[in-house]
């Protein structure tokens, strides 16, 4: 039983996503394209030449951290929309003090990647208290907190860290993540190394949940709170601690575009998209640490190899994201994928 | 032979076990026929084929000597066959006759024609004594009342055969006496019953017939006037079963435990416990008797610090306790076997073994510095699970695949491992079969012989007559009389416990 379970846990991922590129070759068919043309494209743009294999890192990155971040929230039984929200007060934190403090390189860029940690930190602590102690509904908090964040960091960005412009000044290099070696190995593409900080980062995720007693307690109060009261657990507590980390990876998402892909931070006309990736990442990697690498990876592939498909094949933007959004319903959808298997395993019996 | 219902061989799979395996039941009419099982035998299954939600893979069921084929629930009320289920199926808020006709409404232009409805249905529980207002709220009505109204849904909807499963569980020996009443005069009007149970007294006092299933196989059935209770359940368990658990007369020392006043509200501020008084001595064990909702679970929530106490006091060694937090009281020495035991004292979807350090996890040898040591973890669950005899594939399977017995020996593993100076025992074997039972009273018993306090609450008589060594009836958030177990019976019990005036000799102890 547990063998085939394993089996089915890495092979429902893999067969949702296969039935996603299916769904999205039949559509690229009835909209007149050629799904063969489009999927070259697609390979092509994420791993043609040492660029854009480089390129596809840098967009891979930040899509595991967020990911780790909805992940780890969700483990705790609460589900943190927020990722969003925090990446853009992260990114703002590490570039702000990228260009507010002269130091060596060796305290300047901890303190940058501090600060986006105590932002995005803060900005989950908000909702996990407001949950914990006035059983305020976490999504609701979250949703509201994204938007106070996209506009009270483009105002800081227009009226604080310039004067009406729409970007800030690029960090100073002794806070930046950026490698004259990674680039040059791949061709000038923006690959920095926050990929070591990301792989690092769900390496700790995957030894707080499994191997502290944190984890036991995060883990036990998601699964039953009544129980890890009787236990003696303090469940306010491990709600607000749990919303902090979870703040905490994302807010590290953000230093990884601010001081690692643009080096700057500028007004956005709407969401990054990063945090609300996320979630997709995090189910799609089953909330398991190597499992959010896995789908950040196959996140980061499609939507940078998306990006050839237009130019390449002709396929309009607009149908690369239907296919994407296909292939994560899939996902979602695996149940219905369990259930057919286990149809079969059936009938072949 | 005028048999209303015939399973004949009747075997059912499920991927992996067999739940039944060539079952046999034949109901004659105007019987009461008993199912006798222990948990897990697979009682619920065969019953569920009846009413149509499985289909067997072998056997045949006849209804009045023809051959039909049950496929789903609709065809099994249609064929006259009711349940009354033993978690009841009522909307709270609406009344009595709103839910009897819930899902076959009698409408008029195409309004629910209430009034119509509310006679009839006055009209059946006038002729079957079962004494229901038709018109009163579900909420507002006792729990004696709620499983009436399940009987007269059944039989609003034209059931001849009635399927009463594990009917006795949650009422007071006064309520299971009108309930047998209540049977005898549906016999008595032509209805046939099969009660479904494992309690041996009920199936010796009111059937007629007994069908024995052992492990999902038949055993065979047996007329209830030529066998006797031990010989009913040593067919059940397949071993000889000791009913009155043996021990010792308790040698009590020091007052240990003590609670004095105490006031407890609920959580919508109502008070629950109203100025209880409570001692317990080292090596006693006290058994809360009394009907559920009279304070019960919110003493016991007080105690353990999952509840605040409005005032009064409760001291461990002269130690106040009131109002710590879970984990101060646990450190101070209380074990506590939770009433629900999916809610409080397991998180299903761990491990067994994770389960076992729930309260210890934090301490030395199982973290250092933050850091859990899964080596001593488990090293210490297959202690656990060897001693308490928890059948479990392994340490590291979830608790959740676990049966209710073992679930619950592995909490007693956990709690009695701390050998805590008072162990709290809340409904330590509700829903538990007979071999399981038996185990667990004599850790209670062992426990009281060690020297430790033990403080049981029970709705089940026959536990708290067994066991305790000192009675405490509970009623309306007080103690209202206390008692030596040899000194009363279970009609004095039930009657004090129903809130009637306390008699002599409950009176004279209860001011120690």
């Amino acid at each position: 039983m547990t063998k085939s379970n394993k089996l089915f846990t890495i092979l429902i991922p893999i067969i949702s996503v296969l039935l996603g590129l299916i769904a999205g070759a039949i559509i690229m068919l009835i909209s007149g394209y050629n799904p063969i043309l489009g999927y070259t494209a697609l390979w092509n743009g994420a791993f043609g030449d040492a660029f854009t294999m480089g390129e596809t890192v840098r967009r891979i990155t930040p899509l595991l951290l967020t990911g780790l971040a909805v992940a780890f929230a969700f483990r705790t039984g609460l589900f943190n929309i927020g990722a969003e929200g925090q990446v853009i007060v992260g990114w703002l934190a590490a570039v702000w003090v990228g260009l507010a403090i002269d130091a060596p390189m060796i305290i300047h860029l901890p303190l940058a990647i501090l600060a986006s940690l105590a932002a995005g930190a803060l900005w989950g602590f908000i909702p996990g208290l407001l949950k914990a102690k006035l059983g305020v509904h976490e999504v609701i908090v979250t949703i509201m907190m994204n938007y106070i964040a996209l506009y009270s960091v483009n105002e800081i960005i227009r009226n604080v860290l310039t004067e009406q412009e729409t970007t800030t000044d690029a960090i100073s290099p002794s806070a930046s993540l950026a490698s004259e070696w990674l680039q040059g190995l791949t061709y000038f593409s923006r690959m920095h190394y926050g990929i070591l900080i990301a792989l690092f980062a769900a390496v700790t995720m995957w030894f707080i949940i499994q191997r502290t007693t944190i984890g036991y307690e995060l883990k036990a109060v998601g699964f039953n709170q009544h129980a890890s009261k009787y236990a003696g657990m303090n469940v306010s507590k491990n709600i607000i601690l749990s919303m902090v980390i979870s703040g905490a990876f994302a807010g590290l998402a953000g230093a990884m575009e601010g001081l690692g892909t643009y080096g700057t931070i500028s007004i956005m006309s709407g969401f990054t998209n990063l945090g609300f990736d996320g979630i997709a990442v995090a189910l799609l990697g089953a909330n398991n640490a190597f499992g959010v690498i896995l789908a950040a990876i196959l996140f980061g592939v499609l939507k940078e190899g998306a990006g050839q498909m237009p130019t390449g094949a002709g396929v309009p933007t607009e149908l690369v994201d239907i296919i994407i959004a296909l292939i994560i319903f899939f996902v979602a959808s695996s149940y219905i994928i369990r259930w057919i298997l286990l149809r079969f395993k059936k009938e072949g019996k | 032979m005028e048999y209303v219902i015939e399973m004949l061989n009747i075997r059912k799979e499920f991927p992996g076990i067999v739940a039944n395996d060539d079952i046999t039941v034949q109901l004659k009419k105007g019987e009461i026929h008993a199912l006798l099982g222990e948990n897990g035998a697979g009682k619920s299954t065969l019953m569920n084929v009846l009413f149509g939600l499985y289909q067997p893979e072998k056997g045949e069921i006849r209804v009045k000597g023809k051959k039909v084929s049950i496929t789903n629930p609709n065809i099994a009320n249609d064929l006259g066959i009711g349940m009354v289920h033993q978690h009841f199926m009522l909307v709270e808020p609406f009344t009595v006759t709103q839910n009897i006709i819930l899902g076959n409404e009698p409408t008029k232009k195409g309004k629910i024609d209430i009034k119509k409805a509310e006679k009839e249905v006055q009209e059946i529980s006038d002729k079957y004594g079962l004494k229901v207002d038709a018109s009163a709220k579900i909420s507002d009505i006792s729990v004696g009342m709620q499983q009436r109204v399940e009987i007269l849904k059944t039989l609003y909807r034209g059931a001849d055969v009635l399927i009463f499963d594990e009917p006795t569980a949650v009422l007071t020996p006064q309520e299971i006496h009108e309930l047998i009443e209540i049977m005898q005069s549906l016999i008595a009007e032509g209805k046939s019953i099969i009660l479904i149970t494992h309690k041996l007294k009920e199936i010796m006092q009111v059937c007629d017939r007994c069908t024995v299933i052992r492990k999902g196989k038949g055993i065979g059935t047996v007329d209830v006037a030529d066998t006797s209770v031990s010989k009913l359940a040593s067919l059940m368990v397949g071993r000889d079963v000791v009913f009155k658990t043996e021990k010792k007369p308790a040698e009590p020392k020091e007052t240990v435990f003590k609670i004095e006043n105490l006031v407890v509200k609920d959580s919508r501020k109502v008070s629950m416990v109203k100025g209880l008084d409570l001692e317990i001595r080292a090596g006693e064990i006290v058994g809360i008797a009394g009907v559920d909702g009279n304070g019960q679970s919110e003493l016991v929530e007080a105690i353990t610090g999952l509840r605040k106490s409005e005032s009064g006091s409760i001291t461990l060694k002269n130690k106040n306790i009131k109002n710590l937090s879970p984990r101060k009281v646990t450190e101070s020495g209380i074990g506590h076997i939770p009433q629900d035991r999916h809610k409080y004292g397991l998180v299903l979807d761990y491990p067994v073994g994770a389960n076992i350090v729930l309260q210890t996890y934090y301490k030395k040898p199982y973290s250092k510095a933050s850091i859990l040591d899964y080596k001593e973890i488990y090293k210490k669950a297959k202690e656990i699970i060897e001693e308490y005899d928890v059948r479990t594939p392994s340490e590291f399977t979830k608790a959740r695949a676990l049966s209710g017995g073992n679930q619950q020996k592995a909490i007693i593993g956990r709690e009695l491992d701390r050998s805590p100076e008072l162990l709290i025992a809340a409904q330590p074997t509700r829903g538990l079969d007979v071999g399981a039972i038996e185990f667990i009273h004599k850790r209670l018993i062992e426990e009281r012989d060690k020297g430790r306090a033990v403080l049981l609450v029970s709705f089940e008589l026959d536990e708290i007559l067994d066991v305790s060594d000192r009675i405490a009836v509970m009623f309306d958030g007080k103690i209202v009389s206390t008692m030596k177990p040899e000194e009363t019976n279970e009609h004095e019990l039930g009657l004090l416990m129903a809130g009637s005036k306390a008699s002599g000799a409950g009176e004279s102890h209860d001011k120690e």
